[in-house]
């Protein structure tokens, strides 16, 4: 395209522009308002709502600003006699079927139609007829419709052809009696669904959990950051009465644009989730009793001062925020303690020196998109950084090629060029192949069993060709028992084809938790740490006597359920938690309650490695308080230097004092690598992956969300072969046991799980009675 | 989550092989270009369009679901209600020249001969009255109808009933 700006006027203002942008865009840029309703942005042109009509000269009649290309000397009138007419026109015939509800209306207050109609439209209409009413369908527990109210703008059938790449909404029928909706009744399946609220102009499609909770000007507005992906979207949280009602996108191009997902949107409900605890809590003898906060942090510090520091066991979420994060390190390593970990779900940590400091994308966001090819390696990455995977369909809309090698096939919203779908042992062996089609393997990793796959060689000349090609490790690979192998393979792969090796990091803030020094073997800045602690699974295995728990639910959070809830009943257990769920009362001793991110000051780290600090939103509930400080007046309690905090800004100061962030994913192999190869398991083996929306205990409450798959979470998922061969072609459900648990589950057969296997999700109800993720399992009919 | 394919209504042979048919006339990437005429075929072999039969053309042409609901709501030859299936479709027109050639009568007496109304099938289900919104372009033989690929023009009550009754 060429360089050369031409020249347009525009209200006898002159104004450069790129030859063929669009009228509105020039417009927009330059401040100049021209009304609109199925103008975005981000959404293809349709010129149907003809609000942006303005007066261009020598055009006989106005002509619509979102389609009318800019040419050099043209002059154009926002605001003539001609304009205005032909806005208030429109406007006219945009109301005749739009009904006066505002008073009962969501989005009365915020809506783009009650604006404009303010600003161009007239007190009465010619028109006296009956309106048209259109009967509402259910969408779903996410998104109320009105339909009556929708203007057809369609912006929200663009959004799902365009940006969600799923087409849900359509226009059905015609002329009068064209509606926008779903024709069947349906759910929508998109995880980026809650964006069509936002871009709703009027009051046809608004936020049903929060549905008549409060008037858009009572409302509060707080930037924050989402906290459950490594992308970091940038979001405004909606307090009404100092409760936190909505979340909704916060625009920044470089992370999210100007979406979010269905899970950033409406997790905050968790926020205010029944089992929120309110008071700090001591079990006295097998009762519980509420305790004052100096009390209970009394009898923390005094315990934990007794007690053998080898015998304590530290786990944390990698969604705490990077203060809570470095703090807790501190505190626990200040007395001594080196079993501190946050990788939860994660099971093999043969390599865990060769990690990098912090697992990063080696990029940013906006680079993501320019790939031209990428490999996923155990990543889900639709469901687990919806954000992300917009960028990586972006990139394949341009023409980048795709290919994804997971335990499961999965369903991505743009065509993939392969995927390879193996059992987990026969994951690594294809990666192997795929690997040793790349080049040269390193000796250490020579030994591993190789499977020659269809297409080896062609996925290996596409990235040797790409300019720009990346290999992208995801949570399905860190939840992998042979992770450390995986992530060799996939390091071998990005270094023989000059591929970037990059991570997208299970949580919001996983890249904090790495150089705050929430692991075992490494203290805040990445450096080796002293002594060696335990990692998770270790510190179950041996049985601690102390666990301290920071906003983590083992049954729900760590990859072994059964082994977790063993090791907690054994441990006394100090939880620094948000929610206390029976499961957690049965096993705690003392309950400190502390905030979730929305009632707390902190900072993320995204994948990027770009901080991200936000303020608290609302106070936090009932007698909860922000961990730091929690943390803080441990420190002191404790006698633990250095803990003389005024704000959780100083405590980020040292952070960044002592961690210099270097993103650099690249690995070396030497005598130190040993990779094994994985047990044969014996019969089915278990695989399992964690459901979006179960990730960690705010959106394990967030009922919205939970009522999207109440069906999935129930059900096991075999390869028909194995349901023939188990002789349970007439059963509907089984009965799965694994260790001492027994569950019922829903059987559907599924072609695409690897024979000799069974599919269920992580972190469920039915899951947290069970042992490990990728273990051996046994099934029954139960019919 | 895989896909689930329980229940799956598939395409009879003979609308694949027309649907096939269609395809050969359009560029590989474009086979949204024979959307009517697979939803036709449907129509022919069912005399209405099924929710699963529209979604196993959207499989077969590997178009999104809504996109053939779209299409076959917008649409007046075709029928997305299973009344609709009847053995004769019947449309008579009552656009301008239809209805200045005295179009009501001819209804109202068919309405009376069927027993039905407007939109409605004979218990029976050998007619169907459809509700005709457009000129069919035959207004030189005005009244006229159009039952199933056939028109009758020059309508008058006998004729009418020598047409339906020659019917089985």
């Amino acid at each position: 395209m060429s360089d050369d700006l031409i020249t347009i006027t525009i209200n006898d203002q002159e104004i450069k522009a790129r030859p063929g942008a669009m009228l509105i865009d020039v417009a927009d840029a330059e401040g100049i308002h021209i009304p609109r309703f199925c103008y975005h942005k981000k959404l293809s042109v349709s010129a149907n709502c003809r609000m942006c009509l303005v007066e261009v000269e020598k055009a006989p009649k106005p002509m619509p600003a979102c389609a009318t290309p800019v040419m050099d000397g043209m002059k154009v009138l926002t605001n003539s006699v001609k304009a205005l007419s032909a806005q208030k026109s429109t406007m006219e015939f945009l109301l005749i079927n739009h009904p006066l509800d505002c008073p009962i209306c969501d989005q009365g207050g915020e809506c783009e139609l009650q604006d404009l109609s303010v600003a161009h439209g007239s007190s009465s209409s010619n028109y006296h007829e009956m309106k048209r009413v259109v009967v509402d369908k259910d969408i779903g527990p996410l998104i109320e419709t009105e339909m009556t109210r929708c203007i057809q703008c369609t912006r929200c059938v663009r959004f799902g052809d365009e940006i969600a790449g799923m087409r849900e909404m359509g226009a059905i029928g015609r002329g009068e009696n064209m509606t926008i909706g779903t024709y069947i009744e349906k759910s929508l399946k998109s995880e980026l669904s809650g964006n069509i609220i936002d871009i709703c102009p009027v009051g046809a499609l608004t936020a049903k959990p929060s549905r008549y909770k409060a008037r858009a000007w009572e409302i509060a507005q707080h930037p924050s950051i989402a906290s459950h992906d490594c992308v970091g979207s940038n979001i405004a949280l909606h307090t009404f009465n100092g409760e936190v009602i909505r979340s909704v996108p916060r625009e920044n191009e470089e992370i999210n644009e100007c979406w979010i997902s269905d899970r950033d949107r409406f997790s905050y409900q968790g926020i205010n989730a029944e089992d929120r605890l309110q008071e700090p809590m001591i079990k006295v003898d097998g009762e519980w009793r509420t305790a004052t906060w100096d009390e209970a942090l009394e009898k923390v510090a005094e315990h934990l001062n007794q007690v053998d520091p080898n015998e304590v066991g530290v786990l944390a979420s990698d969604r705490a925020t990077t203060e809570e994060l470095y703090l807790l390190q501190k505190l626990m390593r200040g007395k001594g303690v080196a079993n501190i970990d946050h990788r939860l779900r994660q099971t093999d940590f043969s390599d865990q020196g060769k990690e990098p400091q912090f697992p990063s994308l080696g990029m940013t966001f906006s680079e993501l998109e320019q790939q031209e090819v990428i490999v996923l390696v155990g990543s889900d990455v639709r469901r687990d950084q919806p954000m992300a995977n917009h960028r990586i369909r972006k990139a394949v809309l341009n023409g980048a090629k795709v290919i994804a090698v997971n335990p499961l096939k999965l369903s991505f919203n743009y065509p993939v060029e392969q995927q390879i779908v193996a059992a987990p042992a026969d994951l690594v062996a294809k990666l192997a192949g795929i690997a040793s089609a790349t080049g040269k393997m390193p000796p250490q990793l020579s030994q591993i069993e190789q499977q020659d796959i269809n297409g080896a060689t062609g996925i290996a000349n596409l990235l040797k060709d790409a300019d720009k090609a990346t290999v992208i490790l995801g949570n399905l690979a860190v939840q992998h028992p042979a992770y450390a192998t995986l992530r060799a393979l996939a390091a071998v792969i990005a270094s023989n084809t000059g591929a970037q090796l990059s991570y997208l990091a299970e949580s919001a803030n996983t890249a904090a938790a790495w150089l705050a020094g929430v692991v075992p073997h490494r203290v805040a800045g990445g450096e080796t740490a002293g002594a060696e602690g335990l990692h998770v699974t270790d510190m179950f295995m041996k049985a601690l006597k102390t666990f301290v728990l920071f906003d983590v639910e083992p049954e729900f959070d760590c990859s072994d359920p059964q082994k977790a809830e063993a090791a907690m009943h054994y441990a006394r257990v100090i939880a620094l938690t948000p929610f206390a769920s029976d499961k957690m009362r049965a096993y705690a001793d003392i309950l400190l309650p502390i905030s979730t991110f929305a009632e707390t000051s902190g900072t993320f780290i995204n994948a990027e490695g770009v901080q991200q600090s936000f303020r608290g939103a609302a106070p936090a509930i009932g007698a909860a308080k922000p961990g730091w400080k929690v943390l803080r007046v441990l420190g002191n309690l404790m006698q633990v230097d250095g803990f003389d905090y005024m704000s959780s800004q100083d405590v980020l100061a040292e952070f960044n004092e002592r961690v210099s962030i270097s993103p650099d994913n690249s690995r070396t192999f030497d005598d130190s690598d040993v990779f094994e190869k994985l047990e044969e398991n014996t019969g089915l083996q278990r695989i399992s992956s964690v459901h979006a929306y179960s990730v960690d205990g705010l959106v394990r409450r967030a009922n919205a969300l939970q009522k999207t798959f109440s069906q999935e979470r129930n059900t096991a998922w075999l390869n028909p072969a194995d349901i023939e061969e188990a002789g349970l072609q007439q059963c509907d459900s089984i009965i799965v046991r694994q260790g001492d648990g027994r569950v019922v589950m829903s059987l559907q057969a599924d072609k695409d799980v690897p024979q000799g296997c069974v599919h269920m999700l992580a972190a469920t109800n039915k899951s947290s009675q069970l042992g490990a993720s990728y273990g051996s399992i046994e099934i029954q009919g139960d019919c | 989550m895989a896909e689930q394919q329980k229940g799956q209504v598939v395409l009879s042979s003979h609308e694949k092989e027309e649907i096939d048919r269609w395809l050969t006339r359009y560029p590989e990437d474009q086979k949204q270009s024979a959307l009517l005429a697979a939803l036709r075929a449907v129509m022919h072999e069912d005399h209405y369009i099924s929710v699963p039969k529209m979604d196993a053309i959207a499989d077969y042409l590997g178009l999104d679901k809504i996109a053939v609901y779209e299409v076959a709501s917008f649409y007046s030859m075709y029928e997305l209600d299973e009344k609709a299936a009847a053995r004769h479709s019947i449309a008579v027109c009552t656009n301008v020249s239809c209805m200045l050639r005295g179009s009501d009568k001819i209804v109202e007496h068919i309405e009376n001969k069927l027993g039905i109304k407007m939109g409605e099938s004979t218990p029976d289900g050998k007619f169907f009255m459809k509700v005709e919104e457009e000129c069919l372009a035959a207004c030189t033989g005005a009244p006229m109808m159009q039952v199933d690929h056939v028109y009758y023009t020059d309508l008058t009550p006998e004729k009418i009933d020598e047409i339906l009754d020659g019917l089985d």
